[in-house]
């Protein structure tokens, strides 16, 4: 019987042995489910397209397998609104099983999408939302920054203008979470640096078709210049307008570099020359991966890559070398966001590396200012702010 | 800062702009609203095909005049399109109905300019003759601006006299008043009305093509705007010329000012008047008085 039963064992095993053998291979070559969350409609869905781009650009560019298995993107329109963004993650998490999320484009979303990544243990990348409470207050070990806070795009700004002698200056944002939070590190810098703040205004995000009323305003009380935070549309018509009602003679326009972002600055025209900036990223980088990675999305785009795009294809690449980390194991994620901690890289921003204290970006920052060059504006970085980190703001992870 | 007059000036213009380009959106969908009692929602849609046609016309001929000129005969086409398929079958059916497909519309010509235009903003340099800027009391002042108050003034003065002095422009009072009468004495009200409401469609393109140098040119441009000027024919009085004058210079200067003062309670204020305006009098501050009811 004692034969019997060590045949049987023996037997068993060899079985379980060829079924871990069956499996395992195939297991090797399924493909690293990436569900992709980003508006494809409404306001922002140019940037939407642009970080799907970018992202795209990234895995051919840095994959486009890691230890065999091969990068499959399911991407789902968030339409900007925070409950489509929610029941589509949750789609992708229960339905598709994803083994890693990507995006939103905005933080209203974002906000929504955060207590469900965090309970489900999901990683979620996000590769724009800049609301400052994401990598501080609210922040969660399964939501992982690859973009900005808000805060570390303006807190730069303050003690340079200072000493550039602008020490008085004008606050103009777009009146929702990002404005006020991109004016208020801009505020608590400049002031502790000696400036002084002679004015605010916060335009609505929507509802303001015309910027005339705001620039007497800021005409009349008469600063050396204007920090402004505008995007899209509604930054076309700031610049046009600043320069219409005669303000640029005397007053120097300042912003979080979207104010001229390169998806528009040739529709703002020679309006846009001369305006100082300040941002992640911009075309003109001097460094080796920015000119490659220009010239790749140049090739395959036919068009400018963008601060949006950018941080697509950084998002990309975080996850391609977090994966070669782990030998392509997605299911220990608790692993996977231990090794994106461990990755660092020089990318057409410049160095990066994710905080493990946060889960933020660390990155440079540049300031630069705009003139007309050969084709089109263009955007020169004059100063570099390195390594830029947020201070952990009440996260604890 | 209130009391300086060439502040206070500078936010008149500015306040005459709006309220010049609101007229011009706005004075179609108040008389389509007075003379056939149907509520176009898809005319701030005709105002953003106007403008992204006159985008397309400024880059494919380099001159801003050819799209001021052709922008609103494009519009008005795509207007008679819509008469004649949709519109005419619709007459007879509720209010909610045509409401509900107008609305409907909105969305079909957003999809449809992102479609075939993207989702970029753009936006129109203003022609070279209006690009700069002037003084006025000392202060800069872009010059496109005055232009399109004088436009304005001039589309109202011509509007004026074409119903006052005009056949067609008579046989439209006729029709406002007395449709049923109008009809009876034999003027063809039907082909009237048919011609005002392709003019009114002509006239949110060209307020398109003429808001495209001062506001950017995106998907969904119409809808902020559209809002405004429902309130502008709520408080004007819908189907009346004067009324739509006095409903768009009313919220431009509400909107303008309301910014400057109390920039937080800019939209409440706008709303209070709207519902003042419809507590007080009803049909609007000047009301087209209808044999009918």
């Amino acid at each position: 019987m004692t034969q019997f039963a060590r045949v049987t064992w023996n037997a068993v095993a060899l079985l379980a042995a060829l079924a871990v053998l069956a499996i395992s291979p195939s297991r090797a070559e399924e493909p690293v489910k990436i569900g992709v969350v980003l508006p494809y409609s409404g306001v922002y869905a140019s940037l939407g397209g642009e970080i799907t781009q970018g992202l795209e650009l990234g895995f051919e560019t840095y994959g486009p397998e890691v230890a065999g298995r091969a990068f499959e993107l399911i991407t789902e329109d968030s339409e900007v609104k925070p409950n489509i963004g929610l029941s589509k993650v949750k789609k992708l998490v229960f339905q598709d099983k994803v083994d890693l999320l990507v995006g939103p484009v905005a933080s209203n979303v974002a906000n929504a999408l955060r207590d469900f990544v965090h309970q489900q243990k999901v990683p979620l990348i996000i590769p724009n939302a800049g609301n400052n409470l994401l990598t501080g207050e609210r922040c969660s070990r399964w939501v992982i920054r690859t973009s900005f806070s808000n805060a570390q795009i303006t807190r730069g700004m303050g003690p340079w203008l200072v000493e550039k002698g602008y020490d008085s200056v004008y606050l103009i944002a777009a009146d929702y979470a990002a404005g006020h939070q991109m004016m208020d590190a801009f505020r608590e810098t400049y002031t502790a640096s000696g400036g002084s703040i002679i004015g605010e205004s916060f335009p609505a995000l929507r509802g303001t078709k015309d910027f005339g009323p705001f620039l007497a305003q800021i005409k009349a009380a008469e600063p050396k210049a204007v920090f402004a935070f505008f995007a899209g549309g509604q930054a076309i018509q700031f610049v046009k307008q600043f320069d219409e009602f005669g303000l640029k003679d005397t007053i120097k326009l300042t912003g979080a570099g979207w104010l001229t972002s390169p998806l528009y600055v040739d529709a703002q025209g020679p309006a846009a020359a001369g305006i100082l900036g300040i941002l992640n990223y911009v075309p003109g980088i001097d460094n080796q991966e920015n000119q490659a990675f220009q010239e790749a999305y140049q090739a395959k785009y036919g068009r400018v890559a963008s601060e949006f795009a950018v941080q697509g294809y950084d998002t990309a690449r975080l996850i391609v070398e977090a994966l070669s980390q782990t030998g392509g194991d997605t299911s220990d994620k608790d692993a996977v966001v231990a090794a994106m901690h461990d990755v660092s890289f020089d990318g057409p921003r410049g160095p990066l590396t994710i905080d493990p204290a946060t889960n933020n970006i660390v990155q440079d920052i540049h300031i630069f200012e705009t003139s007309p060059g050969d084709d089109g504006m263009a955007l020169n970085v004059i100063d570099t702010l390195s390594a830029m980190q947020d201070p952990p703001n009440g996260c604890t992870l | 800062m209130l009391l300086d007059p060439t502040f206070l000036a500078i936010q008149l213009l500015n306040g005459l702009q709006l309220a010049s380009l609101l007229f011009l959106l706005s004075v179609g969908l108040s008389v389509v609203f007075g003379l056939m009692n149907f509520i176009n929602l898809a005319h701030g849609t005709l105002y953003m095909l106007g403008a992204y046609i006159g985008l397309s016309l400024v880059r494919a001929t380099d001159s801003f005049w050819l799209a001021f000129a052709l922008a609103p005969l494009a519009v008005a086409a795509v207007g008679a399109v819509f008469h004649v398929v949709l519109l005419r079958r619709m007459q007879a059916a509720s209010p909610m109905r045509q409401v509900l497909a107008t609305f409907g519309l909105i969305f079909v010509g957003l999809d449809s300019v992102r479609y075939i235009w993207g989702d970029y903003s753009h936006a129109l340099a203003a022609p070279e003759l209006l690009a700069g800027s002037v003084q006025v009391l000392g202060q800069t002042y872009p010059t496109y601006r005055l232009f399109v108050i004088g436009l304005g003034i001039i589309v109202l003065l011509v509007l004026y006299f074409g119903l006052e002095r005009t056949r067609l422009g008579a046989i439209v009072r006729a029709g406002v008043d007395d449709r049923e009468t109008a009809t009876a004495i034999g003027l063809n009200v039907e082909r009237a009305f048919f011609l005002v409401f392709c003019f009114g469609c002509a006239l949110a393109g060209l307020a398109g093509v003429v808001a495209g140098p001062v506001l950017s040119i995106f998907p969904g441009m119409d809808i902020s705007i559209l809002i405004l000027a429902l309130i502008v024919v709520v408080v004007g009085g819908p189907g009346s010329l004067k009324g739509a004058a006095l409903g768009a210079l009313l919220v431009g200067m509400v909107e303008t000012f309301g910014q400057v003062i109390a920039p937080e309670y800019a939209s409440v204020v706008l709303y209070a008047l709207m519902a003042l305006v419809l507590v007080l009098r009803p049909g609007g501050l000047i009301p087209v008085s209808k044999a009918h009811g």
